[in-house]
């Protein structure tokens, strides 16, 4: 009888028109897609995305060439030279990240004493050039002062878990 | 001077006139195809398909044709050139030149010959020979033996094409396309033949290559099949040729079985609309469900679309053949010869 049954299924392809007729309800249902250069999903405020050097709101650099995030830094993609300051105070002449390197894994923010070094908010940042990707101090910087207040409300949101 | 003009010059520049006239509308239907395509599968997926080109994305297909237009065309080094060149040639010509004989309305036909239905399937057979040369031609493994499989897989279907045709002609007792369609002026084939028109139907979804029996290009394991090699306008000509292959087939079916340019009943809204018109609605229908099995099944292993061809299909088909003659001599229903 399943036998019998199989084959007029087969034969008069039930199947596969409740397959289709499925796909058919699905046609006039809504998209579950952005549209997204235009939309935009939720990012969470722990998102590791392109790197930015803070200043502080006096517009000193927060940097103090510690180190500590070319130490840390698993894929050696930080490089730092520093010297003093006229004022004597210690600060970086070379900040350079080499964005091809770099994995994102958050390190040199998390070793930050000063919070200086952040991965922000932006992942958009593709080049033209592989040499564009070789983000220098001013590169840093100017990503800083275009990014702090999305950075700053990051860090409010995130700072209870840190 | 008027001679030349009148006998020669003239009847000349009329019938590229009448090319153009179908050619033109085909090749942007094709686009327009690809454009559907991604729509429809777009929605059935809930996803949005092109939108940004042009209101609604309708630019895209013009997009995607300058850019494979200005794109380089790579040709490998191993390959045999000449072969290489031609082989996306001939599918694109032979795609087009077939609808030579597809009446679009009463009259309206390039070439009324008595052979309509022999010539289209002859040309849709040659089909193959591009695929199979640009298999060959492109010295790649891969483009090999997809080249293979269409082959094998266009033969297999081919016959029980050839007996589903059969069985219509049987009906009709006429090769030639206007008189198929005339014949149905009572009563579509559709209706009395249905399964002949379903075997028919899936059977140019594997003669066009298309899902669920598109193994020729099956990417998970050949990555393109027969044009992995070809890029830019090469590879624009096999897709043209290609899409124009399924309209083409959507119009075989259309004048077969569903009575091409006639109207569903031929009472006061429906034969408002002019013939043609009727045509082209027949074969947006049927390329919709093309898009719409493509959306919807999975694709068939080798051996599953042999066993389909050979061992479902050929039966079913010459049966019908049997049938059908029977049925016509036993009720004396055979058409006077044409």
């Amino acid at each position: 009888m399943s036998y019998i049954d199989r084959h007029i299924r087969a034969f008069l392809l039930t199947e596969l028109l409740q397959g289709m007729w499925k796909v058919f309800t699905y046609m006039f249902k809504p998209c579950v897609t952005l549209n997204y250069p235009y939309e935009k999903g939720p990012l969470s405020p722990r998102f590791r995305g392109e790197h930015a050097l803070r200043r502080y709101p006096n517009g000193e650099e927060r940097c103090i060439a510690c180190k500590l995030c070319e130490a840390v830094c698993p894929a050696q993609a930080i490089t730092i030279e520093a010297e003093p300051r006229d004022d004597n105070s210690r600060r970086t002449t070379r900040y350079d990240i080499d964005m091809t390197k770099c994995i994102f894994c958050g390190f040199c923010e998390e070793a930050c004493p000063v919070d200086a070094i952040v991965e922000g908010p932006n992942f958009e940042y593709a080049t033209e050039t592989r040499e564009e990707l070789m983000y220098d101090k001013q590169k840093l910087l100017d990503n800083g002062a275009r990014w702090e207040l999305e950075i700053a409300e990051r860090l409010r949101q995130d700072a209870p878990y840190r | 001077m008027v001679e030349l003009w009148n006998d020669y010059l003239w009847p000349l520049i009329w019938i590229v006139i009448k090319i153009l006239v179908i050619v033109v509308p085909v090749l942007i239907a094709v686009a327009y195809l690809t454009y559907a395509e991604r729509k429809v599968i777009g929605a059935m997926h809930r996803r949005k398909g092109p939108n940004v080109v042009g209101p609604f994305g309708l630019l895209q297909p013009f997009a995607d044709g300058a850019k494979l237009f200005l794109k380089e065309t790579v040709i490998p080094s191993s390959a045999n050139r000449a072969i290489f060149l031609v082989a996306p040639m001939l599918t694109f010509f032979l795609a087009l030149i077939a609808w030579a004989v597809i009446p679009f309305g009463e009259g309206l036909v390039l070439a009324d010959i008595n052979v309509g239905v022999l010539y289209l399937f002859a040309i849709s057979s040659l089909g193959v020979y591009g695929i199979l040369m640009a298999g060959w031609a492109s010295n790649s493994k891969y483009a090999f033996l997809g080249s293979l499989r269409s082959a094998a897989q266009m033969v297999s279907y081919e016959v029980s094409m050839g007996f589903v045709i059969i069985t219509v002609l049987l009906c009709v007792g006429s090769l030639n396309l206007t008189d198929i369609v005339e014949a149905q002026r009572g009563m579509w084939f559709v209706i009395p033949l249905l399964p002949m028109a379903v075997v028919f139907f899936i059977s140019t979804l594997a003669e066009t290559n298309r899902h669920p029996f598109d193994l020729p290009e099956a990417e998970a394991e050949l990555v393109a099949g027969y044009n992995v090699e070809y890029s830019a306008m090469t590879f624009a000509l096999f897709f043209l040729g290609e899409y124009a292959n399924m309209i083409l087939m959507c119009g075989m079916t259309t004048i077969l079985f569903l009575g091409g340019w006639l109207p569903p009943f031929d009472i006061a809204p429906f034969n408002w609309l002019p013939g043609p018109v009727w045509f082209i609605i027949k074969i947006c229908a049927l390329l919709f469900i093309y898009i719409w099995v493509r959306a919807a099944f999975p694709r068939y292993r080798y051996d599953q679309l042999m066993r389909l061809g050979w061992k479902v299909f050929l039966p079913i088909s010459l049966i019908a053949v049997v049938v059908v003659s029977g049925f016509l001599v036993a009720f004396d229903m055979v058409p006077a010869a044409g």
